[in-house]
């Protein structure tokens, strides 16, 4: 049995301006599960993840062609209000990037502005220990974010996202800014958070690959190629232009 | 070693040479500073000669007068600060909204670059046209007279092109991460404004501005064309009143043949650059304080 699908694209494209990034790709992103994107710099794959939240809007050049669906519904049709998308579909990027405010403000924000009916200091509590930061933070939720370190700030952005509630998690090389520790700790997260949303997530590391997801995709010059349990397609690649990608002979 | 690597060719490296070039270079920049400072050193001692005999408390609350050891300028310090204020009240939100819509709203296409660097052009446009403009338009078609009022609406044309531009280079300064990570959050274009681009920008803001007005405190032109008054001897007490403003009293007293009131010009001039002096360094510490 086909498991549910949270978000699917069919034939979708992406142009900035006269170049063509991604091309005809349908896929689905299964429920609750982690999904990895990987391929060479300048496969696609961030583009692609971006398609999920209507990010690529705020490129004034780019041009979406195509379906991507969200539970069913087309998130490009007319009507569809993208800051409803992206509370739904919430973002990690790749470099860490809190507001220059408090720790408690960078969580409040996104309750505030979606006009969060109940307690804003349990809320931002319970969004901190989600993202594994609680104990480190407690005693200085007043604190500027600026001054954690990289991986706190990076586990913060991630408490922030947590806080609106979105079913699905996009990452976008989360911890290719992040020395190895902290990289561990955001990989243990993401392992706790596994089950309780569906996780997109972009890499360039196949290693982190492996070890986090339950799927991967390998994406080639705007192309999906293989698509598949990632287990499987790290054992048994079937094109030979994967093969050569994660046998580090190419790309 | 790669069989292509390029060996034996001579070198000859004239290193005593090169570090006197260098040397010689520092010290033409060292006079180039030199030239700058002696300068801004003559004019403030000799201005600070002429002018600071004339400076009392008198002279400071004292309307001016045909007798020069009557005059003062009360009037004009008070028609300055009139002005500064409703110049500040008309262009910082026209100047910034406009810097928003073309930073944030409009498209990029032909009509928005023509219409920025259009906007670079004006700042460029000597101020004594604006006078004209202010006349034609404010003076006489909306009939405001020669009010305060006109005076502050012609010098925020002036300031207007100065204060978009600093709007605009800070609201492109702030990075995109942060807009980036409001909108991921939910944010519509104006949450993200209103929380996190609009403070973000607000010292090089208000560090624009506060230049922009320190420009229009020194004006001079403009205003003699749409006509302020020099003898005003009475406080302006409304935006429609007549006005004068402390370089129109400046250049008066200075095209008077009398050698008496020259001293009070540059007693008045003193006065003028202290201001001017003060805003710039608010500029700077707001520029400091925000940018930690």
């Amino acid at each position: 049995m086909a498991p549910e699908a949270v978000l699917e694209t069919v034939g979708l494209g992406v142009r900035y301006g006269e170049t063509r990034v991604i091309e005809d790709i349908s896929l689905t992103i299964p429920t609750r599960r982690v999904v990895a994107f990987i391929g060479p710099s300048g496969c696609g794959k961030s583009t692609l993840l971006r398609c999920f939240n209507r990010m690529n809007d705020l490129v004034p050049t780019a041009r979406v062609t195509g379906r991507v669906l969200f539970r069913g519904r087309d998130l490009y049709a007319p009507g569809v209000e993208p800051a409803d998308v992206r509370r739904a579909i919430g973002m990690v990027f790749q470099k860490p990037n809190p507001f220059p405010k408090s720790i408690f403000e960078n969580i409040a924000f996104g309750l505030r502005i979606n006009g969060f009916q109940d307690d804003i200091g349990d809320r931002v509590e319970a969004s901190l220990r989600a993202a594994a930061l609680w104990d480190e933070v407690s005693h200085r939720l007043d604190a500027d974010a600026l001054g954690l370190s990289a991986g706190q700030q990076q586990r913060l952005c991630i408490a922030r996202a947590l806080a609106v509630e979105p079913e699905v998690l996009l990452m976008d090389e989360p911890a290719s800014a992040l020395d190895p520790i902290a990289t561990g700790r955001m990989e243990d997260l993401i392992g706790e958070l596994r089950g309780d949303y569906t996780i997109v997530i972009v890499t360039h590391n196949m290693q982190q690959a492996a070890r986090i997801s339950d799927d991967t995709a390998f994406l080639y010059m705007g192309e999906l190629v293989e698509y598949k349990e990632t287990q499987r397609l790290f054992t048994n690649p079937e094109d030979e232009r994967t093969e050569a990608y994660i046998t580090g002979r190419r790309g | 070693m790669s069989p292509g690597a390029p060996r034996g060719g001579r070198f000859d490296t004239r290193l005593e040479a090169r570090r006197r070039a260098g040397v010689r270079f520092m010290w033409l920049c060292r006079l180039a500073v030199a030239f700058g400072v002696a300068s801004l050193v003559v004019l403030l001692v000799s201005l600070a000669a002429d002018g600071l005999p004339a400076l009392s408390f008198e002279f400071l609350t004292s309307y001016p007068s045909r007798f020069p050891e009557r005059a003062g300028i009360r009037s004009a310090i008070l028609g300055s600060a009139w002005m500064l204020a409703l110049v500040a009240v008309m262009s910082f939100p026209l100047g910034v909204g406009a810097a928003l819509y073309l930073e944030e709203y409009a498209p990029t296409n032909r009509f928005t670059t023509l219409l920025k660097t259009n906007i670079a052009n004006l700042a460029s446009v000597p101020s004594i046209v604006y006078g004209i403009l202010g006349l034609a338009v404010f003076v006489r078609f909306l009939a405001l007279e020669r009010s305060l009022l006109a005076g502050a609406a012609t010098l925020s044309l002036l300031v207007l092109p100065i204060v978009n531009i600093a709007a605009r280079e800070a609201i492109r300064a702030v990075p995109d991460s942060l807009r980036e990570a409001a909108y991921a959050l939910g944010a519509t274009r104006w949450q993200a404004i209103r929380h996190h681009v609009l403070p973000a920008a607000m010292p090089g803001i208000l560090s624009g501005t506060i230049l922009g007005l320190s420009r229009a405190g020194g004006e001079t032109a403009p205003l003699l064309i749409i006509g302020a008054l020099t003898f005003i001897a009475f406080d302006p007490l409304s935006p429609m009143d007549p006005f004068t403003a402390l370089p129109i009293q400046i250049f008066n007293w200075t095209t008077d043949p009398r050698g008496e009131f020259h001293a009070l010009a540059a007693g008045a001039i003193v006065v003028l650059l202290g201001v001017l002096l003060m805003m710039n360094a608010a500029a700077i510490l707001i520029r400091n304080r925000f940018e930690r």
